[in-house]
């Protein structure tokens, strides 16, 4: 709803609307994460997190709305493009490729930002050799960044819930993102391990990454964001600081309905 | 971060540690001298046998190429076998009098006959047998599983049925009768119809062929092993995975796909020339259904996705038939006196009890991938463990 080049904001979405058959699952929905934030993104079930979320990373067409990313028009079209363009995602209920070790699972992550083909592969040539090694290397970092480093030939469907979602996080970030999505990290969590992600995004955003969150956890919501957008209905309610969100009329009516709403 | 001791054969590139180094070099040495001398310890029992091992190298490619579409990319293909006669056809057309016999115009081009030498061949088979596979691949890129299946069958049919056909209104493949007088291989004077003698040594034409065979076989398992431990290998084995979160990670799918069928095709062609070269005789019969289906069953049962299970599972089916077919009648008479099944029913009944059974204790193969800590340790992997 500013200008477009804002140089401080990282995505900027304009009226993006989405309608499946009868319900209109996004109305015009317009969004500005500032880089190095973390923003989130919260609302009750079936408010179109999801969709939002999917939209912007490809997985399903907008009827309407622009999108700028990083001062460049970003037409998130082709899901295979997100990534290339600087969005990472990871996904609500967990999809590693759980046959593939930890080291290998962000390895794949290292795809979109490296080169060889096949021809390289068979003849093994200086470079790609070269490559595959940095891949290895940088996979590893990630793993011991995520703190799940002593995990890497473990296969991703033997590892805990936990350091499932950890490792998810860690292929994201393979990517080299500018913005890094994810859809409920904290979901099945206990309180412990609640505390472990909330230390990891804290890094992430101090080490540049900007990070927007869907979350259903209020509390980490409010504690961790910058900024959030509160969505109902396909609509866009609320946006602002964590602590005005929270005292807002139409976010609690949204959340605990109109009883609980004060006057 | 404590040591592990994970090894195993899947190496993932890097160096390898001393003692596994040693002990690889010990096993290919080991099974190089195998090699080497089966043909001749076979000779002894008959060329049938040498012929027999000769088509397992033959499977063991078709198996190996399969398996990167099935096996790595998840891909289930049932007509795979296309691929194979599309290789056999082009090595045909290209190495025997068929084309310069019905096409006046091209006898005039070539009066000495159509002869392309193998250097020339096999990669031309190979070639047009990986268009062959993206043509394949183009249509089917959004289906999964059984539909895929269903369409890949219909396609190794298709195919087949051309070749049954196209004999009018212009002869190219001679139909049903086949292709006949194919060029044997020749490189420099050595022709492999005739045997050679060699060192004392005197090799037969299915020893000549064998051997070609299994330098073959090996290259196709090098050329294996080095794809899957690559970037395009795992973006297969992401796709294998989790399609979504391929796309996800910036995986172009469609390109990695039409990779994986065209690279898959590409050993069928070359496997399918050189079986033209062999028999000197290719007809559409050999190209059946229920060839695709064996060399589907070779890399299940050996272990979908594991190079050294796809190879032994391609050994197995290739040469247990043979051995049954060797051995059922001739036991029968001993035991009963007289045949009491007929030996070819006898023959696939424990053909098929067989494979019920490996699947129903081996679920995963006989062979299949190492379960847990599959790769070696990352400190090795890493080189050394020296990370920042």
């Amino acid at each position: 709803m500013t200008d477009l080049a804002a140089p401080d904001v990282l995505l900027q979405v304009r009226d993006t609307s989405r309608r499946f058959g009868g319900l209109q699952a996004l109305n015009a929905v317009s969004m500005s994460i500032a880089r190095g934030q973390i923003y989130g993104l919260i609302g009750p079930n079936g408010a179109g997190k999801t969709t939002f979320f999917n939209v912007i990373t490809g997985l399903v067409r907008p009827d309407a709305g622009s999108f700028v990313l990083d001062g460049a028009a970003y037409e998130p079209t082709a899901v295979h493009r997100v990534a290339a363009a600087g969005i990472a995602r990871t996904f609500q209920n967990i999809r590693l490729f759980a046959e593939m070790t930890a080291l290998e699972n962000v390895m794949v992550g290292r795809h979109v930002r490296t080169r060889s083909g096949a021809l390289a592969a068979v003849l093994r040539t200086r470079a790609a050799r070269a490559e595959e090694v940095a891949i290895r290397t940088r996979a590893q970092e990630l793993l011991d960044y995520v703190g799940i480093g002593a995990l890497g030939h473990l296969r991703a469907r033997t590892l805990s819930y936990g350091d499932q979602r950890r490792l998810e996080i860690a292929r994201a970030l393979a990517t080299d993102p500018k913005l890094l999505a994810l859809d409920e990290p904290a979901a099945g969590m206990n309180g412990t391990e609640k505390v472990e992600l909330r230390r990891l995004l804290e890094r992430i955003r101090g080490d540049g990454v900007t990070i927007l969150l869907i979350e259903h956890d209020v509390k980490l919501v409010m504690g961790l964001c910058d900024r959030v957008t509160v969505l109902d209905e396909g609509r866009v309610i609320k946006e602002g600081a964590p602590a005005q969100v929270q005292r807002d009329p139409a976010v609690i009516e949204a959340y605990l309905g109109r009883a609980h709403a004060p006057a | 971060m404590p040591p592990t001791t994970a090894t195993s054969s899947a190496t993932l590139g890097g160096a390898p540690g001393a003692a596994a180094r040693r002990r690889r070099l010990v096993t290919t040495v080991l099974v190089t001298v195998l090699l080497l001398v089966l043909p001749l310890a076979a000779g002894w029992l008959g060329a049938a046998w040498v012929r027999t091992l000769a088509f397992a190298a033959l499977y063991v490619m078709l198996a190996l190429g399969l398996n990167i579409v099935v096996g790595f990319a998840g891909l289930l293909d049932l007509g795979y076998i296309a691929f194979y006669a599309v290789g056999a056809y082009t090595f045909a057309l290209l190495a025997s009098p068929h084309l310069t016999d019905n096409f006046p115009a091209l006898a005039l081009a070539f009066p000495g006959g159509l002869h392309v030498p193998i250097w020339a061949a096999i990669p031309l088979g190979a070639g047009i047998a990986a268009g062959f596979g993206v043509l394949l691949g183009a249509p089917v890129l959004k289906l999964r599983g059984d539909y895929l299946a269903i369409v890949t069958l219909g396609f190794g049919e298709i195919i087949r049925i051309f070749l049954n056909n196209l004999n009018r209104p212009l002869n190219l493949t001679n139909g049903p009768q086949g292709i006949n007088l194919i060029d044997p291989v020749r490189i420099g004077s050595v022709s492999f119809d005739r045997p050679l003698d060699l060192l004392g040594l005197r090799l037969s034409s299915p020893q000549l062929y064998y051997y070609l065979f299994v330098a073959l076989a090996a290259l196709s398992a090098l050329v294996c092993s080095r794809l899957q431990d690559s970037r395009l290998g795992r973006a297969w084995m992401a796709i294998r995975e989790d399609e979504t979160a391929a796309k996800a990670m910036g995986i172009n799918v469609r390109n990695v796909k039409l990779l994986a069928f065209g690279l898959g095709a590409t050993f069928g062609g070359v496997a399918g020339s050189m079986f033209g070269a062999f028999q000197g005789f290719v007809s559409p019969e050999s190209f059946s259904l229920m060839e695709s289906v064996i060399v589907l069953s070779m890399i299940v049962l050996g272990g979908l996705g594991h190079i050294p299970g796809v190879i032994f599972g391609a050994v197995l089916l290739s040469v247990f038939p043979e051995v049954l077919r060797h051995t059922v009648g001739p036991l029968q008479e001993q035991v009963f006196g007289h045949i009491v099944i007929d030996t070819e029913v006898l023959r696939m009944l424990l053909y098929g009890a067989a494979l019920v059974v490996i699947m129903l204790y081996r679920p995963r193969g006989l062979w299949p991938a190492p379960l847990h800590g599959s790769v070696r340790a990352p400190e090795e992997a890493a080189g050394g463990g020296a990370r920042p």
